[in-house]
């Protein structure tokens, strides 16, 4: 397998020919986040233009279709759009915490986006702690809706808000037992080595039924972290307008808008790398004609694929099922899902100190 | 740190965080400069349907939710204990499995006993 790290490190040393070392690490770090810049803004552009025309495809439409060919310069428009509306400053709002919700919720999934492992030495953050960090730092955007929701002055926005804060943090335990589940078996919270765990198979199939049964949980526990699907109801549009942005206009709009796009990009690559080998090629133990072939797919194709795989089950859950009430909702988590998630993580601890496992 | 270049994880995780404070800003020096602006009182009231705001709106709000954040809370915390186990399980044996079972039997009987006492049923 290629291994990315080999480009960099030439670089690096490329750099350290002329340079300081003080000023070839500032360099450097300029470097990643114009690249972690350009990744999120290309991201959210495609999951844009994924979304709309997958939703246009169960719906039997066509979906954009006007500008550029089948409507692909459509997200560019959009996205200028944006930029050119008014930005209204509104009577009796908490300025501050109005202005400083949207810086919230974007840097959390700036972060979360630079944890993730893109390919065989793609990967920018790499604590020995990994999935913690994500976690811990995919709980903070919760607040940033929080702070929307009560600072816009609206009763709207705080009931969405309110709904949206009750919603994420009592799936996060799900999300989490999932996790917990899947590290009992590989032994590290340390993604880079959370993938080379799965040299030999997946974990879904090394852990086979526990670890199939913490990968349903952790689609249904992701669908509700990014207000999605079956669960939107913090931006249900017959009851609230938009929930907790409804008086955020323009680009202030766009950015919760750009952020809830690539939480669920985060999602999706956070379940490729727990579950589906993250840029692990399909390996099979034994058959080594077939890994090799395997091997000569790039690994960021993998990771990519992947994601956008688990994405597309998200998308489709969104036009499938009709939204969930509130009280259905929180029961659905702490009296089905919850137990569920720690009997699972129970039958993964018996399965792995008994050594049935792969 | 896995591109192989000599930048400590704190440094990247501080460049991570300054990139969307960045974004944020950068995007909002940009609007601010292209888009139009215009005041009138109409437009400065909070949306509601048009219908005329009655009262407050930054108000105390539904105890429900309030318990659901304390439940999130006490789960949350007996969750963090679980991920240093979960990393050493291995290597614990038959005795931390015993030890683990104990403590998770504690949790579940507090949500046994939080369902019992009726605050699961959304009121």
């Amino acid at each position: 397998m290629f291994n990315f790290g080999i480009w960099t490190s030439e670089f690096n040393n490329f750099l350290l020919g002329f340079l300081p070392e003080w000023l070839t690490v500032v360099v450097e770090c300029v470097l990643i986040a114009v690249l972690v810049l350009l990744t999120y803004t290309v991201l959210a552009l495609f999951y844009i233009l994924y979304e709309r025309k997958l939703c246009a495809w169960f719906q039997c439409r066509l979906g954009p279709m006007r500008v550029g060919k089948w409507g692909l310069l459509q997200v560019f428009a959009d996205m200028f759009k944006i930029l050119i509306k008014e930005l209204i400053s509104l009577k009796d709002t908490d300025r501050f915490l109005f202005k400083l919700a949207p810086y919230i919720i974007i840097t959390s999934s700036v972060v979360m986006l630079a944890c993730l492992p893109w390919g065989n030495g793609l990967q920018i953050i790499d604590y020995n702690i990994g999935i913690f960090f994500i976690l811990a730092v995919s709980s903070i955007g919760v607040l940033g809706i929080l702070l929307a929701g009560w600072s816009s002055n609206n009763k709207y926005t705080l009931i969405g808000a309110m709904r949206s804060g009750a919603q994420m943090i009592s799936y996060e335990i799900s999300l989490g037992l999932a996790m917990i589940t899947i590290i009992v078996l590989a032994g590290t919270m340390n993604i880079n080595q959370l993938v080379w765990e799965q040299d030999s198979a997946w974990f879904i199939f090394r852990g086979h039924i526990p670890a199939i049964i913490a990968f349903l949980i952790y689609i249904v526990a992701a669908t509700a972290e990014t207000n999605r699907g079956p669960f939107d109801l913090p931006e249900a549009e017959h009851e609230l307008v938009a929930g907790y942005h409804t008086e955020y206009s323009g680009i202030h709009f766009g950015f919760f808008y750009l952020a809830e796009y690539l939480n669920l990009f985060i999602v999706s690559g956070i379940a490729s790398l727990m579950f589906l080998g993250g840029w692990m090629p399909f390996h099979i133990p034994g058959w080594d004609g077939f890994n090799h072939v395997m091997d000569w797919i790039p690994s960021i194709v993998w990771f990519l694929g992947k994601s956008f795989f688990i994405s597309y089950i998200i998308i489709w859950f969104k036009w499938t099922f009709p939204r969930v009430r509130i009280d259905q909702m929180l029961a659905f988590e702490w009296k089905y899902l919850m137990p569920l998630s720690l009997l699972n993580l129970v039958l993964m601890a018996v399965c792995v100190a008994l050594g049935w496992h792969f | 740190m896995n591109l192989l270049l000599e930048i400590s994880n704190n440094a990247l995780a501080v460049t991570a965080t300054l990139t969307g404070i960045g974004l944020v800003f950068a995007a909002l020096l940009i609007a601010k400069l292209i888009s139009p602006k215009s005041y009138s009182v109409k437009k400065a009231e909070p949306y509601e349907c048009g219908m005329p705001t009655r009262g407050e709106s930054m108000i105390q709000f539904h105890a429900g939710y309030y318990i659901f954040a304390i439940l999130f809370l006490i789960f949350d915390v007996e969750t963090v204990f679980l991920y240093p186990w979960s990393v050493v399980m291995n290597g614990l044996g038959p005795k931390g499995l015993l030890c683990i079972g104990i403590f998770m039997f504690i949790l579940i009987m507090g949500l046994a006993y939080a369902w019992r006492k009726g605050v699961l049923k959304w009121k």
